[in-house]
């Protein structure tokens, strides 16, 4: 009797109460929330490390990083001065793996995807809660290896990882022999598990949880996109894993494989890490993708325009960007056909990419469109995103990125695709659904504000890196000539207006749960036709317990 | 079509262009403040990276401005007070195919040039006449001159303190962080080969006035050429991450008249400080010279 009793309190499927019920949770909407704050928290840390960078670069010469040197690591004099130089590294190393395993990761796919595909395809939950939970819960201990890294010894003289997250050998073997890359890489190695995991689980719920009728050419484009992501995580991270594996064996073990006095060759790690590092920015950006044509699509009261090429065309991109990698390789000593080669296969990227700009376009054209702050995310992603496209384009060219390798220019370019478009996305995102996660409509005033400052800071902090580049200033340096000095600045006051922007979102989120206005259960009218929008705000813990019928 | 493209980039950014004439000495280049272009060219390749640099332009800000105006109109057109009951239009073939085959024409038009560069920085157009091998240290470059008798020597960024032992006090023609304690001397209009490799971790040999970046990869031996057109100092910087001092090794070359680096070249096997004071004494002299004469 006890344990039908048990089983009866299980079929109940109310949730348990306090840490049990976010620590134990099998629900993609619980886990979803919890990816959803992680990525905030990491977000906060990689960008307060990002406003350190421009602090120090605000003017020529070395500002701020001897000093932390000496608060963090209890240097003194040029020991301090050496380790402020590291530190700055240091920094740069962990802004770009915070960013992209820890915030725009769990983020677009942990949060939004968890929360949204489900719904989205009629199904009730994912097809692996179990491993939905151990999905999540790898991701902080994988974040603390990271934090704990920051202080641990690297170089001689020197804390935390100051290799880049591109982690290139020599210098991330025998260039920093302490145990920071040690924790940097299994870090890594963890974040990576996560995601596979996550990727298998999302690629079994859309193949086979979709509710009836829903065919795969009916599927939302968020879905969609999550797909495509999946099968790109689950492609390349492994590869990655491989290459780490690799890193840490040469490193701890008296292996070769990139040592060159011993037989290996550097080269190979930037070929494994490209395989992985180039599908990876796609990862980044293709549920972006997703996200903005259903922004499009609801806030113009129109079906998305030619929604057979803008799936097909995330497939295409997906495809294609396995086979691009070594163009950032131009200038480690490819042969010339390789170069050739790679010019032409990522310049094709530019046409799918291109059908997804026009296609956004043509949804809004003769559309109803109302500017609600989703859409003014969504219309601030198409331009900027745009910007960086063309950018890419450039740098596609071997000849010219000869002059434009490993400068600001590339900076810039990144910045215009992942920081102005995969973050905008996950903005757009953040206010399209808030209202449907939480039952809770944000205050559109301080939501607007926060686009807007947002806005003219991250073109004030990116534009004129452009600037930097062309004119030959290189990537991560913590001291440049005084002739650099002009736009140094400009950027750096645009990167502390954008940090005004994520205080004033931080406290968009505080009053609209203090002033909890009921959103309803569609607040967008009828423009949003995806099945989240039937639910009631929030969605009841279980939802589509019957079915949802797809005509 | 290459100077009128050319010229009309220079109308287009006729403030920036300003900024670098102003700026650029006749015997240096390095950059300027506020500058929004590549540094002044060099060499011809530089040239030619410059032109497909602006040519692109023309292609990419003609897009961004498209996308630009069609947002700007639908913003305007289509809003909702203006445009109440909206279109149920989601497909139009033939606009769709005019969107995936336009831009297949614009890649094509960018491609040939872009393939004729890339294919024109892998083919020299003359045997090198001097090769010069450049190894990366942390945080430091060794030069070496392949001649008959080799002469090799350290490069390493110019401390403060030296500097008027050096004779490099000026600031603007020895900047910080740029100057470097032994230049990399090369004749002018002599095709010169560049072997680049190094000792430790990964270093990249990057002179931006004469289009070239290449890495310096342990275990590896890269090669580039450049053939300068023009006498001077010209500065460049380490270009891939290699740890504490990174920032802090740059790449000097100094261009010199055939007899000036002749006469160098002889005396620095023997004694190099006093060759470089000798060609700097030489270089300097000239100058002014230039400098009355204007």
């Amino acid at each position: 009797m006890a344990d039908a009793a048990a089983h009866d309190g299980h079929d109940d499927h109310k949730p348990y109460h306090g840490w049990v019920r976010w620590v134990y949770s099998t629900n993609h909407k619980d886990i979803g929330t919890l990816y959803l704050i992680f990525a905030i928290m990491a977000g906060i840390i990689g960008g307060a490390l990002s406003v350190a960078i421009r602090m120090e670069l605000q003017e020529p010469g070395i500002q701020i990083f001897s000093g932390l040197a000496q608060m963090v690591y209890g240097m003194n004099g040029d020991a301090a001065i050496d380790g402020g130089k590291s530190m700055y590294n240091a920094f740069a190393t962990a802004h770009a793996l915070i960013m992209i395993f820890f915030m725009v990761m769990p983020a677009l796919i942990g949060g939004f995807a968890n929360w949204m595909v489900p719904i989205m395809i009629g199904a009730p939950d994912m097809a692996f809660p179990r491993m939905n939970n151990i999905s999540f819960w790898l991701l902080p201990p994988a974040f603390i290896l990271l934090l704990t890294s920051m202080f641990m010894p690297s170089a001689p003289g020197a804390y935390g990882v100051g290799g880049g997250w591109t982690l290139y050998p020599p210098l991330s073997t025998s260039g920093q022999p302490g145990p920071a890359m040690d924790l940097a890489i299994l870090s890594i190695h963890i974040a990576g598990a996560s995601s596979i995991l996550g990727a298998i689980n999302f690629i079994t719920t859309i193949f086979n949880m979709r509710a009836p009728g829903m065919t795969l050419h009916k599927m939302p484009l968020f879905a969609w996109s999550v797909l495509v992501t999946a099968f790109l995580l689950l492609l390349s991270l492994p590869v990655l894993a491989g290459a780490i594996t690799m890193l840490l064996t040469d490193r701890n073990f008296g292996t070769a494989f990139f040592a060159p006095d011993n037989g290996g060759d550097p080269l190979l790690f930037q070929h494994l890490f490209w395989f992985f590092g180039h599908p990876e920015v796609y990862i980044l950006i293709l549920p972006g993708f997703g996200i903005i044509s259903h922004v499009i699509s609801t806030f113009s009261r129109k079906p998305v325009f030619g929604y057979l090429g803008m799936a097909y065309a995330m497939v295409a991109i997906g495809a294609v960007g396995f086979i691009v990698w070594a163009h950032h390789m131009y200038t480690t000593g490819l042969s010339l056909d390789t170069q050739r080669y790679f010019v032409f296969a990522t310049m094709v990227i530019a046409v799918p990419t291109g059908v997804k700009i026009f296609s956004w376009i043509a949804t809004m054209w003769g559309g109803s469109i109302s500017f609600k702050t989703p859409m003014l995310w969504a219309l601030g992603f198409i331009f900027l995103f745009t910007i960086g496209g063309v950018t890419g384009v450039q740098l596609a060219n071997a000849g010219l990125d000869r002059s434009l390798h490993d400068t600001y220019f590339v900076i810039a370019h990144f910045h215009y695709v992942l920081s102005l478009g995969a973050v905008f996305a996950i903005f757009a995102g953040w206010y399209y659904w808030f209202p449907k996660m939480t039952g809770y409509m944000y205050s559109p005033v301080i939501a607007n504000t926060h686009f807007w400052v947002t806005f003219v800071g991250v073109n004030l902090i990116f534009f004129p890196q452009h600037f930097l580049g062309l004119a030959g200033m290189p990537r991560r340096t913590i001291d440049y000539p005084d002739a650099f000095a002009g736009w140094n600045y400009v950027s750096s006051i645009g990167s502390y207006i954008s940090a005004v922007g994520v205080a004033i979102f931080l406290y968009g989120v505080f009053e609209a749960f203090q002033k909890k206005r009921i959103a309803g259960a569609n607040p967008w009218g009828e423009g949003a036709t995806t099945l989240e929008w039937q639910l009631p705000s929030p969605p009841p813990f279980h939802q589509w317990e019957q079915l949802p019928k797809i005509k | 079509m290459r100077n009128f493209l050319a010229n009309a980039k220079f109308l287009a950014s006729a403030g920036a262009a300003a900024t670098i004439l102003a700026g650029t000495s006749a015997h240096a280049d390095q950059p300027v403040e506020w500058e929004t272009t590549f540094q002044a060219p060099a060499t011809d390749m530089m040239r030619q990276i410059e032109w497909f640099g602006n040519y692109t332009m023309w292609f990419i800000v003609p897009i961004t401005i498209l996308v630009l105006l069609l947002l700007a109109y639908c913003i305007v057109k289509f809003r909702a007070s203006a445009n109440p009951v909206p279109s149920k239009t989601s497909h139009n073939t033939l606009i769709e195919v005019i969107w995936t085959v336009g831009p297949v024409v614009i890649l094509l038009c960018l491609a040939i040039p872009s393939f004729q560069l890339l294919t024109a920085q892998y083919t020299p157009p003359e045997e090198a006449k001097l090769t010069v091998k450049a190894t990366g240290n942390q945080w430091n470059w060794d030069y070496e001159y392949q001649t008959d008798s080799t002469l090799s020597f350290n490069s390493a960024i110019l401390q403060d303190g030296d500097r008027a032992k050096a004779g490099k006090e000026d600031r603007k023609v020895y900047p910080r962080l740029l100057a470097v304690d032994n230049e990399l001397v090369v004749p002018v209009n002599t095709m010169t080969r560049v072997l680049v490799t190094a000792t430790d971790v990964i270093h990249s040999f990057g002179m931006p006035s004469f289009g070239i970046k290449v890495d310096a990869i342990p275990g590896r031996t890269n090669e580039t050429w450049f053939k300068a057109e023009k006498e001077g100092i010209f500065y460049g910087q380490c270009s891939q991450l290699c740890g504490k001092d990174h920032a802090f090794m740059p790449i000097a070359i100094r261009v010199v008249s055939d007899a000036q680096f002749k006469t160098w070249l002889a005396a620095a096997k023997t004694d190099l400080p006093g060759a470089n004071k000798t060609l700097m004494a030489e270089v300097d002299g000239q100058n002014k010279v230039a400098a009355a004469g204007n």
